[in-house]
């Protein structure tokens, strides 16, 4: 397996989705090429990083003012009646 | 090395239920569903908007769409999966009417030329993230994932962040599973590849200067 071949197939790898014997290939390759193994580390961290970062979040008093304004706009919705296509 | 795993299985069984009841017309249902999405709809659009107005205002616009096609709704997907259609949709048109200068979309044909090839090899400290502080890592996170394309951002954050499957998260961008697949490939290599300047091993003494050819060594030890 080329390393090309094994960056094709890393998502597939980090995802453990590939049958048994692409993936027991894959982790041949990893066991002697330094390189691809530092890139699937790597890119195993990064993924976790920003799925752990708790990036983005949502602060409680805007959140239930948001809800309050989401609700309140439906019940105007609902008195409308459904707009028409 | 093994597979990594998704954070959250939603848990479905009862969310058929909801939706049903506020199909119905019990707007407390509806509400129970905002709140079970509210923060996955946030951060989506905020990550697509890089703005915050823009990102309370997709929340409250997509919402307020699912509760007035809630009809509509087949009930064959999952709602959150409709959801996050609806509001990604929102976010693209806000950013669209930012930037009318350039077409944004999703289907965009994305250059294909080796720029996500690794070059950088080098390995990363143990545990990188825990050299910066809580307010640094995320300044540095949010300016990496920020220079990707809106294209390759929107897979990564549905598949990796907030763990929707390949299939779900083709199904929320109306993109093909292959196309899914070939951008969170690339977008999870740009991004390691821009990690890698803040967290690479630093030997002892050495200077920060950025060396290409150091770097990309055999890396035999």
């Amino acid at each position: 397996m080329k390393c090309s071949e094994f960056l094709n197939e890393l998502t597939n790898y980090l995802d453990g989705v590939l049958d048994e014997p692409t993936k027991a290939e894959l982790e041949n390759h990893l066991s002697w090429c330094h390189n691809c193994y530092v890139v699937c580390d790597t890119t195993k961290k990064t993924i976790e990083i920003y799925r752990d970062s708790q990036l983005y979040e949502l602060p409680e008093d805007l959140r239930s003012r948001l809800r309050t304004a989401i609700m309140k706009k439906c019940q105007q919705h609902k008195k409308r009646g459904p707009e028409r296509a | 090395m093994g597979a990594i795993q998704n954070k959250l299985e939603q848990p479905v069984s009862d969310e058929l239920a909801l939706v049903q009841a506020a199909k119905r017309g019990d707007d407390s249902a509806f509400e129970e569903l905002v709140r079970r999405y509210d923060r996955n709809v946030f951060r989506i659009a905020l990550h697509i908007t890089q703005n915050r107005e823009d990102a309370e205002d997709v929340v409250q616009e997509a919402f307020l769409k699912a509760y007035g096609n809630l009809a509509k709704f087949q009930e064959q997907s999952k709602f959150y999966t409709w959801l996050v259609r609806i509001a990604v949709n929102e976010a693209l048109m806000k950013l669209r009417r930012k930037k009318p200068e350039r077409t944004v979309s999703l289907d965009e044909d994305i250059k294909t030329e080796d720029d996500s090839l690794p070059r950088e090899i080098a390995d990363w400290s143990p545990n990188p993230e825990q050299q910066y502080n809580q307010a640094e890592l995320r300044e540095i996170l949010s300016k990496t994932i920020q220079g990707l394309p809106p294209g390759f951002r929107t897979v990564f954050v549905l598949r990796d962040v907030e763990g929707l499957s390949t299939e779900e998260t083709a199904a929320a961008l109306e993109l093909s599973v292959p196309a899914v697949k070939s951008r969170l490939l690339r977008a999870r290599l740009q991004l390691r590849e821009r990690l890698g300047k803040f967290f690479q091993r630093r030997g002892n003494g050495v200077s920060n200067r950025e060396d290409g050819n150091r770097a990309r060594g055999d890396g035999k030890r």
